[in-house]
């Protein structure tokens, strides 16, 4: 299974492994692990609770994948989600891909990762000293983005002059 | 009629997960639904005025000046914060 949306804590070892599983086209796996931090904004925070719109999420991550397999050779793509309570040091989020060669592995890696920070309908909300706090979404997540998009024109302008 | 669903933080200060709602005439595109629930009182125009709000229409990201149609899945949420 290419997306995977859980509570339960996921085995990051048999997630590599699988990228490259019986594939010998397989020349570069990079992947992406998220945990919870113990530090947000300068408070301490004993835990998070990850909320989603379940359907939606599913889909607004196949189509991420889709858009990077429409940009990289990739061949396969692995991610998967927590939601629910989740305690500090806890592992929230794999991404993970493999490809013949690893400019396109750490690419494609990067670009799921920053599209999935603006587009996937989750939501954390922080247990901090004065009781529970929703996250706010950073501007730095939407510049991430930004510069693919950048990307994508670049290359049509250099398809156009050629 | 129509579905509304609020997520995180627009769920908890609405203090409602979803709703049904008839489709009259008067209601084209996610905005006039925006604008018709706005106007419910201070609290609904506070959460559904913020300038960040995304929406989405049958589980996908859109602008607000999608049509909407009979049976359509509109949701409102805060900027999502996953990963």
């Amino acid at each position: 299974m290419t997306v995977r949306v859980q509570r339960e804590v996921f085995d990051i070892t048999q997630l590599i492994d699988s990228l490259q599983a019986n594939d010998p086209g397989v020349g570069a796996v990079v992947n992406f692990v998220g945990y919870v931090r113990d530090i947000n904004l300068g408070e301490a925070v004993a835990g998070l609770f990850l909320e989603h719109y379940p359907g939606m999420t599913e889909r607004s991550l196949q189509k991420i994948i889709d858009n990077a397999r429409a940009r990289w050779p990739l061949r396969a793509v692995q991610i998967v989600h927590r939601i629910g309570p989740l305690s500090i040091s806890e592992p929230i989020v794999f991404v993970g891909v493999s490809s013949p060669h690893r400019q396109a592995a750490f690419e494609a890696c990067a670009f799921i990762m920053d599209y999935l920070k603006t587009d996937a309908p989750f939501w954390k909300r922080e247990d901090v000293a004065g009781g529970a706090r929703w996250v706010d979404a950073r501007d730095s997540d939407r510049s991430a983005v930004e510069r693919w998009a950048e990307a994508q024109q670049q290359v049509a302008i250099q398809h156009a002059r050629a | 009629m129509i579905l509304i669903n609020y997520f995180a933080r627009y769920r908890e200060q609405l203090n409602l997960g979803g709703e049904k709602l008839p489709l009259t005439d008067s209601l084209r595109t996610i905005e006039d639904v925006r604008r018709l629930l706005m106007a419910r009182g201070e609290l609904w125009r506070q959460v559904l005025g913020e300038n960040n709000l995304m929406c989405a229409l049958n589980q996908e990201l859109c602008h607000p000046d999608r049509v909407i149609e009979d049976f359509d899945e509109i949701a409102f949420f805060p900027p999502v914060t996953g990963g």
